[in-house]
């Protein structure tokens, strides 16, 4: 195999698994922009991952699966909405709260939904159609970058919701409003915003992005339903949004490295690399990666006095009735 | 009419009681509904479980053998919470404890037969202190986000037992699993499969109760949980309180590990990451981070987690179903907090309020 195949080829298979990712980091930094922090994606994603499977097992129709998935992880993170703006806990444990009943949910119906044949088991059933790649005539056959233009239908999705994410949060009134939101509620509320409704509705609409992002994995990326099939993919979510800067247009950066790093580690794996690395080191090695880049972005972030700084009132619960 | 909540004077004992209680009757409801829809009768499925955790002696040691850790775990990430640090890290330094103690066991052959337990012992609370230490060090030097560093080196910590158990340590027998620790190092058992690790973690939680409420450094570690800006008016040092605490807080979830593989696993091996220190967030969190609550909290997770287990098997019940409880019982919970911060009142209509 040449290289230029070889770079062709990782930079698909990067493409297949960053989709997920994207989908859901531009969740997370919707719902961050607007001070809430929502650790939940990990069960949200699976949720979502369970929704469009099972539709599409039962239906055949993918994107009416994916309208489910979508639905659901916005009701579960309305859930979360409601705990930390209406109930005002403290974000951090209820998004462990959403992540450990989203997970468990998730597994529980896997092995309730299925065929009886199956023993009302998910696992090991398979779609009657999934989203395939599709090739653009013409600009597919370019080297290396070909790969851009031979995706599925949820990648180009990607192509247009990314920009329109970036102009949307930077260049328009509603988006400033937003962000007015998550850097200080006060003024904010002085200004006439109801901050609770604009942390609500961001909420939902991250759970809806990243209930999409589950549903590109089991749909699309390994169109099948396996307990705990995120594999931790949620979590990953939330160092993305840092390495992203909370900016939606660099959402894309992050999810090509991490996706990259764990597609080059399977080729390589492939390759017969796990003679010298061992292949559980190989496993790892995007979270060690992953935990190195984010301890390093922390850091240059603080010698640039935060330039790339976090919204300010990330994590915070806020209510106009508070002495 | 309007619902306001306004911010209480004082906390009320007598609701700071009622709401977990009320809470967790919430969660045992809404568990009802999910088994209910999955053709279960609830009242049948919870008296199974109950069975299957209490049901005999045999199953009550068994779920005693499940508390011992989750207790210690719920005690290490109670310590880190005191500080809103959110370590949710505990799983892999649990793990890291158990590998600290299979290397002594496998390599420390050089030592007198009575020393294996001990030194294994101290080694690994060390490597679980070091694996919490790491994280604290980060956010106290550079303020690195801690849910994620404690988070991915979980993944790292986890993989790297299984290249130990699966390559690098594997007993020459079979194709996972490190040689079984020599029997002279075992933590005996003291009333059928309880063993002698409930004294440690029942000891541990009088030494931090005393040490989280009857010392100055107790007293310290509350206020930066509480107020870090007025806490370091008062010349109370966030850096260091930060690291000392996660240092503490591994070295017990690496003592949970220690235990647990000393007393009944006795090798490192597949399933070492049982997912106690996930638990453990939960025990913390429902303890209100009280030592002596930790107690009553992680018998009942034991007891979710053994009751499940008898569900899959007598009922047929998937064993996820343990999962969403716990996820049931956080959420009314955390929902019902704001009833102890805030008293509710109910308002009319806006023109009163203006008035």
């Amino acid at each position: 195999m040449n290289m230029v195949d070889f770079i062709t080829k990782l930079l698909a298979a990067t493409l297949a698994m960053g989709t997920s990712l994207t989908y859901a980091t531009l969740g997370e930094v919707y719902t961050q922009k607007t001070g809430i922090l929502n650790l939940g994606m990990e069960g949200i994603m699976l949720m979502g991952a369970l929704a469009g499977f099972t539709t599409a097992f039962n239906t055949g129709n993918l994107f009416l699966a994916m309208l489910m998935a979508m639905f659901v992880g916005g009701l579960f993170s309305l859930l979360h909405a409601f705990l930390c703006i209406t109930m005002r806990a403290n974000q951090v444990p209820a998004g462990l709260a959403i992540t450990i009943f989203g997970t468990g949910l998730a597994n529980f119906l896997g092995e309730r939904l299925g065929p009886a044949s199956n023993n009302f088991n998910l696992t090991g059933m398979n779609l009657p159609s999934t989203f395939s790649n599709i090739a653009i005539p013409g600009l597919s056959n370019i080297p290396i970058f070909g790969a851009l233009f031979n995706v599925s239908i949820l990648t180009y999705g990607l192509y247009i919701l990314i920009p329109f994410s970036w102009f949307f949060m930077y260049r328009t009134k509603h988006g400033m409003v937003v962000r007015a939101v998550g850097e200080s509620p006060k003024t904010a509320t002085a200004l006439g915003i109801s901050v609770s409704k604009i942390r609500y509705l961001y909420t939902t609409l991250g759970g809806v992005l990243a209930g999409l992002g589950g549903a590109c994995l089991s749909l699309s990326f390994t169109p099948s339903w396996n307990q705990g099939m995120t594999g931790g993919k949620g979590w990953i979510v939330i160092a993305l949004v840092i390495f992203s800067t909370w900016n939606p247009g660099r959402v894309v950066i992050g999810t090509l490295i991490f996706g990259g790093i764990t597609s080059l580690q399977f080729s390589l794996q492939a390759a017969g690399l796990k003679m010298v690395i061992p292949s559980q080191f190989l496993g790892f090695s995007p979270y060690l990666i992953t935990l190195i880049a984010l301890a390093g972005m922390t850091i240059i972030n603080q010698k640039k006095k935060g330039s790339f700084a976090s919204p300010a009132a990330l994590g915070t619960s806020f209510a106009i009735d508070d002495k | 009419m309007r619902i306001r909540f306004e911010k209480r004077d004082y906390r009320s004992k007598r609701i700071a009681i009622l709401v977990p209680i009320i809470s967790l009757l919430v969660s045992f409801l809404l568990g009802a509904i999910v088994l209910g829809f999955s053709h279960a009768n609830p009242l049948q499925t919870y008296g199974a479980m109950i069975k299957g955790a209490f049901g005999s002696q045999m199953k009550l040691q068994y779920t005693l053998v499940k508390a011992i850790p989750l207790l210690l775990c719920g005690l290490s990430v109670g310590i880190a919470f005191r500080l809103k640090f959110w370590n949710i890290g505990a799983e892999g330094q649990y793990v890291g404890g158990v590998i600290g103690i299979t290397w002594v066991m496998q390599f420390w052959t050089f030592l007198p037969e009575a020393l294996l337990l001990p030194v294994g012992i101290i080694v690994g609370v060390l490597t679980g202190a070091l694996l919490g230490g790491i994280p604290g060090v980060l956010k106290a030097q550079w303020s690195v986000d801690e849910t994620l560093t404690t988070l991915m080196m979980n993944y790292i910590i986890i993989g790297y037992a299984e290249y130990l158990y699966i390559n690098a340590w594997k007993a020459p027998l079979g194709n996972m699993g490190t040689v079984p620790y020599p029997k002279v190092a075992w933590l005996p058992k003291i009333w059928g499969r309880v063993h002698a690790g409930i004294f440690f973690a029942l000891a541990l939680v009088v030494i931090l109760w005393f040490v989280l409420y009857k010392t100055r450094w107790g007293f310290e570690l509350n206020m930066i949980g509480k107020n870090q800006r007025a806490a370091q008016c008062q010349g109370v040092s966030i850096k260091k309180n930060i690291i000392l605490a996660m240092l503490l807080s591994g070295a017990i979830a690496g003592l949970a590990g220690v235990i647990d593989s000393a007393a009944v696993t006795h090798q490192l091996t597949k399933g070492v990451d049982a997912g106690y220190g996930f638990t453990g967030i939960i025990i913390a969190w429902m303890s209100g981070l009280n030592p002596f609550v930790s107690i009553i909290i992680s018998i009942i997770m034991a007891a979710l987690e053994t009751g499940t287990d008898a569900l899959q098997m007598k009922l047929g019940l998937p064993s996820a179903m343990g999962e969403v409880l716990q996820g049931l019982i956080l959420i009314p919970l955390l929902a019902g907090n704001i009833f102890i911060e805030y008293r509710v009142l109910f308002i009319r209509s806006h023109k009163e309020l203006s008035v």
